[in-house]
């Protein structure tokens, strides 16, 4: 089977949607020519020609306006945001537009988009390179908000996305698009190309919306994540020695609640870990939700590990990213309390 | 650098006259009906840019049809245009009605500005799609989109094709071409932009029309739904329909040094017109010329509808409170139910008998399909959309969380 980075599985994706469908289109700026800044759809503008992959102008609510009013006509845009950090402008046609679009007509016209875009940190991109901007997607009815973190889920998620009815924020962690980065900034990444998850079939395969998966079964704390902070919580289970389940969400809406609670019941303590900052994050959802069905099985409270409540800065990149260290610690006081 | 730097001064736009003056629109030249050209759609946008400032007319005082713009509808077509423009008017007024009588919370009329939508509706082919604002009924009207399902809809009762999910007046009705209205305003404008490049792209016939109102012009989706029909060639036509009021705030605070809305496109090399938007038979020519170009492949035509809303904004607004109450009567473009109605007298088409018959008759229309809709309950009584219908929808298929909600609801 081939080995792919996550942007070859990204772009494995669009050009295996492309390929079977002619509604689907993709552009974005930067993305035609020149194939997009992280080079995501290299080479489909010239697999597929100038009206299925082209340039846009830099007007992100332009991008995604013009996307609804195109999936109204009937076709599947998959469209690129440069940065998660230059969504909003984009905001109210995403939010007032695409996800009510099918409630407010009745199902006359539908908004079957995918919104990609590189999110979270860790490359010293300062306060507009490095957001997370998940929770103001999840806070909205009708969009279905996804985050892989390796390149066989990137594909199979893309996909599923392209194929979905509805609109689909596709959050791309982009310090795992060459390697499962786990925090420790100080260390080489290990190449996709020598792990397991690096392998991607190259046809049409989907893995489903709103299923999550377990990536490292345990039996003391469950650390619920997702994205970049995946391995994170496994370095921290690795180095702690704390025998974590950590659990990878990959969709954040419609959320695998079952394989959530499975766990903390199992395990009956629970830690979430996200990169986006603290206050009002989705680790507010999540922890909720785990008291709400795990309460009486509970051992701890409930534990968040996140970015801190100011902007992304540029210099302290590695005293904001919540890193190994952060988590391991969580999952002590998680086990000591 | 200057020594002694003057203070600076903070300009805002003021309208000429505040209640309790004395309208005057005598800043705002008419130029004579028939008096502008009528290039051809395929002219080079550089070369009529005094388009942009001037207004295509006509209809003339005198009830003549005359010019190089006049001649694209037959007698026939004129005679429904009237019969579209009366029966919105009397739609508006017993939906203004029961919305005092709270058989709903909402409605906006079209008082004064019937022709825009009217007319525009008849320059289209089947297929072609509109993506309207809030006060564009006549392109359902028109369209003969059934008015008991409007009212439906504005009743929010149990046959609402819309589930009682959107406010009144925002209608769907994909069929007859016409977008779902958000409610929020100037998004919808580069939506249409990118159904017209979907168009395209599929090697399709099909058109689309964006509609905005002077105000919401100052959004920013319209400077982008411009730069992506110019950057495109998108099939699409862009209205501005200018009612001289954004609720409160006239025209010139959205407007700004500009001199007009049509004149936004210039920058764009977009072909930009105004047009008398109270004269039916203008604003067909208007449209048809756009609509043509667009059909031609020579992509976008900005239009400015130069109009008066004669009425409230909505059942929410009071005018009195911010523009002189005879300010409509000052109008110089007249009432375009009254323009079109003595053109077809003088033509011997039409006769006051006629249209007060016509009056009744539609009136018995309308007043039939109110009963009808009322039977099918109003917003607080009689039937309505279930609990249930508020759950569906959202998605595709239900996620598990909203069916948890659902059954916390007891349905």
């Amino acid at each position: 089977m081939p080995r792919m980075t996550m942007i070859e599985a990204i772009r494995s994706a669009m050009d295996v949607a492309m390929g079977r469908d002619d509604n689907v289109v993709v552009f974005g700026e930067d993305v035609g020519y020149f194939g997009g800044v992280f080079r995501c759809t290299q080479g489909l503008q010239q697999k597929y020609g100038r009206s299925r992959c082209f340039d846009a102008p830099i007007s992100e609510l332009g991008i995604v306006g013009a996307a609804v009013g195109m999936a109204s006509y009937g076709l599947k845009p998959c469209i690129e945001i440069q940065f998660a950090d230059y969504v909003y402008p984009a905001y109210d046609q995403i939010v007032s537009e695409a996800a009510r679009l099918r409630y407010r007509s009745n199902g006359e016209f539908t908004c079957p988009i995918v919104i990609r875009m590189p999110t979270g940190g860790g490359i010293f991109g300062g306060q507009t390179h490095s957001q997370s901007p998940e929770a103001l997607f999840t806070h909205v009815s009708g969009l279905k908000v996804v985050v892989p973190s390796n390149p066989l889920d990137a594909k199979g998620l893309l996909i599923a996305s392209i194929e979905d009815p509805d609109p689909v924020i596709f959050l791309e962690p982009k310090r795992l698009y060459n390697g499962p980065f786990d925090g420790h900034h100080d260390r080489p990444v290990t190449a996709w190309s020598k792990h397991d998850l690096g392998e991607v079939p190259e046809g049409h395969y989907t893995v489903p919306l709103g299923k999550a998966e377990i990536r490292r079964p345990g039996s003391a704390v469950t650390v619920l994540a997702y994205g970049t902070m995946v391995y994170v919580a496994q370095a921290a289970a690795e180095e702690t020695g704390i025998d974590a389940e950590v659990i990878d969400l990959r969709t954040l809406l419609p959320l695998d609640l079952e394989t959530i609670v499975a766990s903390v019941k199992k395990t009956r303590r629970c830690v979430v870990v996200h990169e986006a900052t603290l206050t009002s994050g989705f680790g507010a959802e999540l922890v909720s939700l785990v008291q709400e069905n795990c309460f009486y099985h509970l051992e701890a409270p409930v534990a968040r590990v996140a970015g801190w409540d100011t902007p992304y800065p540029h210099a302290q990149e590695w005293d904001y990213f919540p890193g190994p260290k952060r988590v391991g610690e969580a999952l002590i006081e998680t086990m000591e309390a | 650098m200057t020594d002694n730097p003057s203070p600076l001064k903070f300009h805002v736009p003021e309208p000429e006259v505040r209640p309790g003056g004395t309208p005057d629109f005598s800043n705002v030249p008419i130029p004579k009906a028939g008096s502008v050209d009528r290039p051809p759609v395929d002219v080079d946008p550089r070369t009529i840019r005094d388009l942009a400032y001037s207004i295509i007319r006509v209809l003339n005082r005198e009830g003549d049809a005359v010019g190089p713009w006049a001649g694209t509808l037959t007698d026939e077509e004129q005679l429904e245009g009237l019969r579209h423009m009366m029966t919105l008017r009397t739609f508006d007024a017993r939906m203004q009605m029961a919305q005092r009588q709270g058989k709903t919370s909402f409605y906006m009329q079209h008082m004064g500005e019937e022709a825009v939508s009217c007319a525009f509706r008849k320059a289209l082919n089947k297929g072609d799609m509109n993506f309207p604002t809030y006060r564009q009924a006549g392109l359902l009207i028109a369209g003969g989109y059934p008015m008991v399902d409007m009212m439906n809809q504005i009743y929010s009762n149990e046959k609402d094709p819309l589930k009682g999910r959107q406010l009144p007046i925002m209608y769907s009705a994909k069929e007859h071409g016409f977008f779902s209205i958000s409610g929020n305003l100037t998004t919808q404008y580069i939506q249409a932009v990118g159904w017209a490049m979907a168009s395209a792209i599929k090697g399709d016939t099909k058109i689309a029309v964006g509609w905005v109102g002077d105000g919401a012009t100052a959004e920013s989706d319209f400077h982008a739904a411009l730069v992506f029909a110019s950057t495109y060639r998108a099939p699409v036509v862009l209205n501005v329909v200018n009612n001289q009021w954004a609720i409160s705030t006239f025209q010139g605070i959205a407007r700004g040094g500009s001199g007009t809305f049509a004149a936004r496109g210039l920058g764009f090399g977009i072909p930009a017109l105004r047009v008398d938007g109270n004269d039916y038979l203008a604003v067909h020519a208007v449209a048809k010329w756009a609509a043509e170009r667009a059909r031609s492949n020579l992509g976008p035509t900005l239009v400015e509808y130069v109009t008066y809303r004669v009425g409230a904004h909505s059942t929410s607004d009071d005018p009195s409170a911010y523009r002189p109450k005879t300010e409509s009567d000052a109008w110089p473009l007249g009432d375009p139910v009254i323009r079109l109605k003595n053109h077809l007298i003088r033509r011997g088409l039409w006769s006051d008998d006629r249209h007060k018959q016509t009056e009744a008759e539609i009136l018995e229309t309308v007043i039939a399909a109110q009963k009808e809709a009322e039977s099918h309950g109003t917003l607080h009584a009689g039937g309505k959309p279930s609990t249930r219908d508020m759950f569906e929808g959202v998605y595709a298929e239900m996620p598990a969380h909203l069916r948890r909600q659902r059954q916390k609801a007891g349905v």
